[in-house]
């Protein structure tokens, strides 16, 4: 119900929503669950195990009950806190976890059966039979039991991620909060206030108190309006931060466009990750409540909620007011209820010495209550008093008090344990807990608001001097300074079920059970019961809980213990955090300057690395991709392809020691080659595996190119730097890459000479350009490189231009291979061409072979030194049983291979132990008119001719093979001269 | 004789606008990578001053003179930038070319550091990063290099991931804008 003359909606902006479909009306400035209590819904939710009935408990994040699922479709957003949501118009929210409705909820039967559903039933109840679990409990667990679900569609929803950099992060915009950010900001600081709150204040906006002689609301929304206009704060409302990281760095998520009906291209949500010099933490307390018989009823609240309901929306559960707490602040929600005008029908002290500081309401000290009645709305309370005494009062609304728990959990972040502090009967924040972060106001178990203003204050100063700031205590404004007295509470004694945890349905008694079956710790008790999961993560239940614990266990408190607080204090959408990796923000894409005209072809894109590169060039009436590969390798054979070498790595090496270093970094020996020469060369990890493989051209006496893999440009790169800097310190070698610098095509086939002449300013001959020829050219007066080489087996060149002629210089090289009826080939032909040739790529250098497996044992030279040869000469390295690169091709011509089977002999059982190795490529050669394939055969060189058996044990086929050398066509390589 | 055309890296990406800021291509002239040779780097430094009048940068750091920057770029390694190479310079450093390895853009406007604040972990704020900085960083996935000039932010990355770098910016620029929309 809505309190005329109270709270600070704006009256005059009714905003309409609807809950279950059912449209609502609330204000301006309403939270969603101020609006329903403002429309007399007490009933928000069900409870995640036994279904019960709840109402919203608490006005923050820490909310455990009143979780809804807002908006619809692939944007429904589940488990918002209705606390948290402020009201837009048309807002659309829906209760979770119940059916067919929240009113009746047929899975409301579990809390009948809560007898067998105690702590622990899942591991006793559903042991048997052990397949059962998966198949059969565990899916009618989780259909039973549970929070909101996600639509199951892609979001659409825009989310962000961030970083943002200060000397001061001030957590939390209450009275401390404000105090610190203006003191250390006046002190020259540059300072982030984040507040939870989508306004500042804290506790402010929900109490009646001055500061400085006017509205405490009202007083800090002016400071944080002066806030704002300093150059060196910047204010970040609806922010809460989530977590604390190494180095001053911490989580913070920005509810950035989640309170408006129309976000437009604003994202919903923002992770921050914000580095800082130094933090103060202002995070306050939360109110923990007290456990007596189902204290979970709608209408049960805490007591500072209950409060803050009135004050700053102004709201209620209902006229009659009920208020029961074991400290002084409890009393204020009475005298503010009563002042506003409800009825307050008792104010329950269970210190029997307290003091009414309520004015004129009834006073119960010493009494407790002991239990609530009413199913789906609480409706009366019964008390007991000192001598047993008992009475029932109608009450729609109770707002209970069991104490106040400094938000600790941000200290804990970094493995710090908090500290029992009696006096409060609370944990405070261990001293340093976190390097660089103070903790002021109610955070540390000051409760006033008075000292809350004056150590916020004295923090921000201590911390912006610390920076090498100076500056001044501001003037602390007059604020409420009374003393805040507590007495130990945690469970009324009584029969049935009295709750700790709402969220999960954690009672008094589970805790018990749990100590009673010998789970003392407190982190075995909560993975028990599980108390203290799920989304709010217990704020509400976990002191209590362990207290229960402890007196349960016969031990005291501080030696029970807190379970560990972990980040994120409040839940984040992996949208948020993920922010940006979404779709194309998945990874970079790399392309080459042929990609427009390749995909105009027609060419479907593969990806090798982050690279796009065309897999094939249909031409009309090609059915499938088999039919264009085997032209394009049939066209490179017989007259010329062109084929975009771009993405291969190219690393320019420059210094009068190159040649050195090369023979150190390459197996092979490379400081006899001469300039204008290029040479093949194999590269050793450090633990003798081959690493890569690639050609290293000498442009001249100093300066040389060296080729990597597609795959392992970077890895090479990487590889380069650690061999110079850890080994070769005293060489005068530089390098750096240069892929991006040169777009490189190849053009490969009998034709490739004579198409090259028509573009080259000056043509070339077999004898000024033989095999394995570099040297520089100029096509169209642009100076350009030449390479004589060949993956392909064929007569070959890879020419070379400035990435910017890329583009025009592909269009110029098709138009001519055209006419000569040549073309472009795509990676499923260069795969086939290099097959034939058995030439390897990183489907057989995949990390496990060496180069004695591959054929190249010869390479390693003897006479020098290089990375891996060491290791590549272990035992076991080099022997002959180890599984060796061979051919194979099927024993029945037009029978198909397939990579990834594995090699049996001939009538062994194709099982694990008979393994003889695998099949790494294959391809349909065109030129021979068979598959072709290659891979490891144990002994596999010694087995050339005979007849093998490959099983492909996940496609279900085997076929007779026979073992050849991995070269099956133009053995003698006459095709690369002339 | 052939007549082969030049593309620069962003042709068809670029300029893009959104709210306060504007993300548009740079024609960065002549980009020479300077390695200096072993115990060379004081030598390559004063003959830079002599040819180009300015100095091997340091770590972060930008040099600028009328038509000509030099860009620290990693450990040892700086790129001139605008024009040709002196030749005197050989004796010192290792060069190669790379005018046409990187796309190069400049974000420029109100908003542009919160846009960058989107994509790149480090403080680029006016206090902590001013024009003459310099930064290797990443821009969401991808490397770059980072420096501010008088007209605001440039960013250089691999000439083959312009379109993703375009993509990138144009996203947050939204967001950005779409806050500002939001109020």
């Amino acid at each position: 119900m809505r309190i005329d003359g109270k709270g600070r909606v704006d009256r005059a902006r009714p905003v309409s929503f609807t809950f279950d479909g059912k449209a609502f009306s609330g204000f301006a400035g309403d939270t969603l669950a101020s609006a329903l209590l403002g429309a007399d819904v007490r009933l928000m939710g069900r409870s995640f195990k036994y279904h019960r009935p709840r109402g919203v408990l608490t006005a923050g994040s820490e909310e455990p009950n009143a979780l809804v699922t807002v908006r619809n479709g692939a944007q429904a957003d589940p488990n918002t806190r209705a606390t948290m949501q402020e009201l837009y118009e048309g807002l659309e929210a829906v209760s979770q976890n119940r059916w067919p409705s929240l009113d009746f909820d047929v899975l409301g039967v579990n809390d009948l059966a809560a007898p067998f559903f105690g702590a622990g039933f899942y591991y006793k109840t559903f042991m048997w039979p052990k397949a059962f679990w998966e198949k059969l409990y565990e899916p009618m667990v989780r259909r039973a039991a549970g929070l909101g679900a996600l639509s199951g569609e892609a979001n659409a929803d825009r989310y962000e991620k961030a970083y943002a950099f200060c000397d001061v992060l001030v957590i939390g915009g209450g009275p401390a909060g404000l105090m610190a950010a203006l003191t250390a900001a006046r002190a020259g600081a540059e300072v982030i206030l984040a507040s939870e709150d989508c306004c500042f204040g804290g506790r402010l906006q929900a109490e009646d108190e001055e500061v400085d002689g006017e509205a405490g609301c009202s007083w800090a929304t002016a400071l944080a309006g002066e806030l704002a206009t300093m150059e060196n704060v910047r204010l970040m409302p609806r922010t809460t931060v989530t977590g604390v990281y190494d180095g001053g760095t911490y989580g913070a998520l920005e509810r950035v466009a989640q309170h408006l009906a129309d976000p437009g291209d604003a994202p919903l949500e923002c992770f921050w990750r914000i580095a800082a010099k130094r933090a103060v933490l202002c995070t306050g307390a939360l109110e923990r409540h007290i456990a007596f018989r189902d204290n979970d009823r709608p209408g049960v609240m805490m007591a500072a909620a209950l409060r803050g309901y009135l004050n700053r929306w102004g709201v209620a559960p209902g006229r009659r007011v009920a208020v029961f707490g074991n400290n002084d602040d409890a009393h204020r929600t009475a005298r503010d209820m009563h002042l506003a005008g409800l009825d307050v029908v008792a104010l329950v002290d269970s210190r029997h010495d307290a003091d009414n500081k309520a004015g004129d309401v009834p006073f119960y000290p010493g009494w407790q209550v002991a239990r609530a009645h009413g199913a789906k709305g609480l409706e009366s309370v019964d008390l007991i008093g000192p001598q047993g005494a008992t009475k029932r009062l109608q009450a729609e609304a109770l707002g209970v008090s069991g104490g106040w728990n400094p938000a600790v959990h941000l200290t804990c972040h970094l493995n710090g344990r908090p500290v029992w502090d009696e006096r409060i009967a609370a944990f405070v924040p261990r001293e340093g807990a976190v390097p660089g972060m103070t903790v002021t106001g109610a955070a540390r178990g000051t409760f006033s608001t008075a000292a809350c203003l004056r150590e916020g204050a004295e923090a921000g100063l201590a911390v912006a001097e610390a920076l090498g700031h100076s500056g001044a205590l501001p003037v602390i404004p007059a604020a409420e300074d009374t003393e805040y007295r507590v007495r130990r509470l945690w469970a009324v004694p009584g029969k049935g079920r009295a709750w700790l945890d709402f969220q999960n349905d954690v009672t008094v008694k589970d805790v018990k059970q749990a100590a009673s079956e010998n789970y003392r710790s407190v982190e075995h008790m909560k993975r028990y019961t599980t108390q203290g999961m799920a989304t709010d993560q217990g704020k509400s239940s976990n002191v209590q809980a362990l207290a229960i614990l402890a007196d349960a266990t016969g031990r005291d408190i501080p030696e029970t213990g807190t379970t560990t607080f972990r980040p994120p204090y409040v839940p984040v959408a992996i949208a948020a955090m993920g922010a940006g990796s979404q779709g194309k923000g998945f990874a970079p894409q790399r392309f080459t300057t042929s990609h427009e005209a390749s995909v105009a072809r027609g060419a479907p894109m593969v990806e090798a690395g982050l690279w796009y590169r065309p897999s094939y060039f249909p031409k009309p009436g090609e059915k499938t991709w088999r039919e264009s590969c085997d032209r394009e390798v049939k066209m490179v054979r017989e007259s010329v392809g062109i084929c975009d070498v771009s993405t291969l790595g190219k690393i320019d090496l420059q210094g009068r020691d190159v040649g050195a270093f090369l023979d150190f970094v390459y197996a092979n020996r490379f400081s006899t080659l001469k300039p204008g020469r290029v040479r093949y060369g194999l590269m050793l990890r450090e633990d003798g595996h081959v690493m890569d493989d690639g050609t290293t051209a000498r442009l001249s006496d100093t300066q040389w190119i060296m080729t990597t893999t597609t795959a392992a440009a970077g890895e090479v790169m990487k590889h380069l730097d650690w061999v110079r800097q850890a080994y070769c310190g005293a060489m005068d070698v530089r390098f750096i890459s240069v892929t991006e610098q040169w777009a490189q095509f190849a053009v490969a086939g009998p034709k490739s000479r004579e198409l090259l002449n028509g573009l080259l300013d000056s043509p070339i001959s077999d004898d000024g350009f033989p095999f394995m020829q570099c040297g520089p050219v100029s096509i169209g007066g642009v100076a350009a490189r030449l390479f004589r080489i060949s993956f392909s087996g064929e007569h070959a060149y890879e020419i070379a231009v400035p990435a910017r002629y890329g583009a025009s210089l592909f269009e110029v090289l098709l138009g001519r291979a055209e006419a000569m009826g040549g073309g472009p080939y795509g990676m499923e032909a260069l795969n086939v061409l290099r097959i034939e040739k058995g030439h390897i790529t990183h489907a057989e250098i995949h990390g496990r072979t060496t180069a004695f497996d591959i054929g190249f044992a010869r390479m390693v030279s003897a006479k020098k030194d290089c990375i891996g040869k060491t290791l590549a000469a272990r035992p076991g390295m080099i022997e002959e049983d180890r599984e060796q690169l061979v051919g194979l091709r099927p024993v029945t011509k037009g029978r198909t291979l397939t990579a990834g089977a594995h090699l049996f002999d001939k009538g062994a059982e194709a099982v694990r132990t008979n393994d003889l190795g695998y099949i790494s490529s294959v391809g349909f050669s065109p030129s021979l008119g068979t598959f072709l394939g290659l891979g490891f055969l144990r002994n596999g060189r010694a087995r050339h001719g005979e007849e093998i058996r490959m099983v492909d044990h996940v496609r279900g086929t085997e076929e007779a093979c026979i073992v050849t050398d991995p070269v099956a066509f133009d053995e003698d390589g006459g095709r690369l001269r002339g | 004789m052939v007549d082969l055309t030049a593309l620069t890296p962003c042709s068809g990406l670029l300029p893009l606008r959104k709210g306060t800021v504007t993300l548009s291509e740079l024609d960065p002239g002549r980009i020479t990578s300077l390695m200096p040779f072993r115990g060379q780097g004081a030598a390559l430094s004063a003959a830079l001053e002599r040819a180009h009048g300015l100095g091997f940068p340091a770590p972060g750091r930008v040099e600028q003179t009328e038509g000509a920057t030099c860009l620290w770029t990693a450990k040892d390694q700086a790129f001139l930038i605008g024009p040709e190479p002196d030749p005197a310079l050989a004796d010192h450093a290792a060069m190669t070319d790379q005018s046409d390895a990187w796309a190069v853009v400049l974000l420029a406007g109100e908003d542009a550091e919160d846009v960058l604040a989107r994509l790149v972990p480090i403080d680029l704020r006016p206090v902590a990063f001013p024009e003459g900085a310099a930064a290797r960083s990443l821009c969401q996935h991808m490397t770059v290099s980072i420096s501010r000039r008088a007209e605001g932010l440039q960013i250089m990355c691999f000439r083959s991931m312009a379109r993703t770098l375009a993509h990138e910016i144009a996203d947050v620029m939204a967001l950005v804008a779409g806050r500002r929309a939001a109020g």
